[in-house]
C-alpha cells in the first residue's frame, strides 16, 4: 500500500467519522435528556459516558435506575450487554500486533461499536494499523461529541419543566427498541428478541418488570440458539 | 448535585472494560468456547426488545403494581423502529418518535402521562 493511498483512506475515514460525530453528537444528547429525565446530574451522566462509554448500556442503565433494579443486578446486566465487545477486540488484534500495551490498553477503552465499525474498514483498506485513523475513529468522531453532547442535554433537560409534553418520555424504550433492531443480523436475533419481548412482559405483569427485563434478555437468547442459523449468519 | 450513581458508573466501567481490553492485552484469552459466543452475541438484541417492550407496555400504579398499558407511545416505538430499519438511522427515528407523540398529546388524541 502506497502513501497516497493511505492518505486516500484516511480521507474517506475522516468523511465517514464526520457522519459518525454527528450521529454520536446527536445520541448523546438524547442519552442526556433521557438521563436527566431519569434523575441523573450531571456529574452522574458525565461519568457514565466518560467511564462506560457505550451507549446501549447507557441507555440500558437509565431504564434499570428507573425501575429500582439494584446495583448487583445492573453491574451484572451491563457485562452481559456489553460482552460483544470483545469479538470486535478479537478482530482487531491482528492489527494491533504490533503496538505497545499502554496504546492497546488507552484504545481498548474507546472501543464502541462506532470506532470498531470505522477502523476497521480503514485498516481493511490499506492492510495495517494506523494509529492517527484508530484516534480520530474513536476518540475524535465518537469519545469527544458523544461526552459533550450528554452534557448538553442533561443541562438543556434540567430546563425542560415538562419533558413528556414534547414526547421525550418515549425516547427510551424507543432507543432500546432501534438499539436492538441495529444489533439483528439474522433470524436468530429475530427469535431472541421476540421471545425476549413476550418474557419481559409476561414476567413484568406477573410479577415485577425487573424481573421481566432480567428473565427477557437472557431466556431470549437461549431459544434463539435453538434456531438454525440463516445462511448469511453462516457465511 | 447529587454523586451516588458515579459509584455505578465505575463498575459498570470495571465489567465492561475487560471485553474490551482482553482479547488486545491478553492474546488467546478471546478464544471462548463457540456456543458461549454465541449466547452472548444474542443478548444484545434480547435485553434491548426486553426493555423497549416493557418501558413501553408495561404501566405501574401508584402501588407498583404493573399492568398492560396500550397508547400512542406504541405507534411512536414502532415509528422508531420503521425508521432504523429502512433507513439505518437511528437519531432520525428517534427524533420522529418524540415528535410524533408530542403533536398526539398536543392535539389532545394521546393524554399526558
Amino acid at each position: 500500500m502506497t502513501e497516497p493511498d493511505v492518505t486516500a483512506s484516511r480521507r474517506r475515514l475522516i468523511g465517514d467519522g464526520l457522519g459518525i460525530m454527528v450521529s454520536a453528537g446527536g445520541f448523546g444528547l438524547v442519552y442526556g435528556l433521557a438521563a436527566r429525565a431519569a434523575g441523573f446530574s450531571p456529574l452522574e451522566a458525565g461519568a457514565m459516558s466518560v467511564i462506560v462509554f457505550a451507549g446501549a448500556a447507557q441507555f440500558a442503565a437509565v431504564g434499570y435506575v428507573l425501575g429500582g433494579f439494584s446495583w448487583l443486578g445492573i453491574v451484572v446486566l451491563t457485562a452481559f450487554l456489553n460482552a460483544r465487545h470483545v469479538l470486535y477486540a478479537a478482530a482487531l488484534l491482528p492489527y494491533f500486533a504490533g503496538s505497545s500495551r499502554p496504546v492497546r490498553a488507552v484504545a481498548a477503552h474507546l472501543l464502541t461499536d462506532e470506532a470498531f465499525a470505522l477502523a476497521i474498514a480503514h485498516f481493511r483498506r490499506i492492510g495495517r494499523l494506523d494509529m492517527r485513523g484508530y484516534w480520530w475513529a474513536a476518540f475524535g468522531a465518537t469519545f469527544v461529541p458523544w461526552n459533550v453532547a450528554t452534557i448538553v442535554g442533561v443541562l438543556v433537560g434540567g430546563q425542560i419543566p415538562e419533558p413528556s409534553r414534547f414526547g421525550l418520555d418515549v425516547i427510551f424504550p424507543a432507543a432500546m427498541a432501534g438499539l436492538a433492531l441495529g444489533l439483528i443480523t439474522g433470524r436468530r436475533e429475530v427469535i431472541a428478541a421476540l421471545v425476549g419481548v413476550v418474557v419481559a412482559v409476561g414476567v413484568s405483569l406477573a410479577w415485577d418488570p425487573a424481573a421481566g427485563i432480567i428473565a427477557g434478555g437472557l431466556l431470549g437468547p437461549l431459544v434463539g440458539l435453538g434456531v438454525p442459523e440463516s445462511a448469511s449468519e453462516q457465511a | 448535585m447529587t454523586t451516588e450513581l458515579v459509584g455505578l458508573a465505575l463498575l459498570m466501567g470495571l465489567v465492561t472494560y475487560p471485553w474490551r481490553a482482553l482479547p488486545l492485552l491478553a492474546p488467546g484469552i478471546d478464544r471462548i468456547p463457540a456456543g458461549v459466543l454465541a449466547y452472548l452475541r444474542l443478548v444484545g438484541p434480547a435485553m434491548l426488545a426486553a426493555l423497549a417492550s416493557v418501558g413501553v407496555a408495561i404501566s405501574l400504579d401508584a402501588d407498583r403494581h404493573p399492568s398492560f398499558h396500550v397508547g400512542a407511545e406504541w405507534l411512536a416505538v414502532l415509528l422508531c423502529g420503521f425508521v432504523v430499519w429502512r433507513f439505518r438511522n437511528l437519531l432520525v427515528g428517534l427524533v420522529l418518535a418524540a415528535g410524533l407523540l408530542a403533536v398526539l398529546r398536543a392535539t389532545g388524541v394521546a393524554p399526558l402521562p
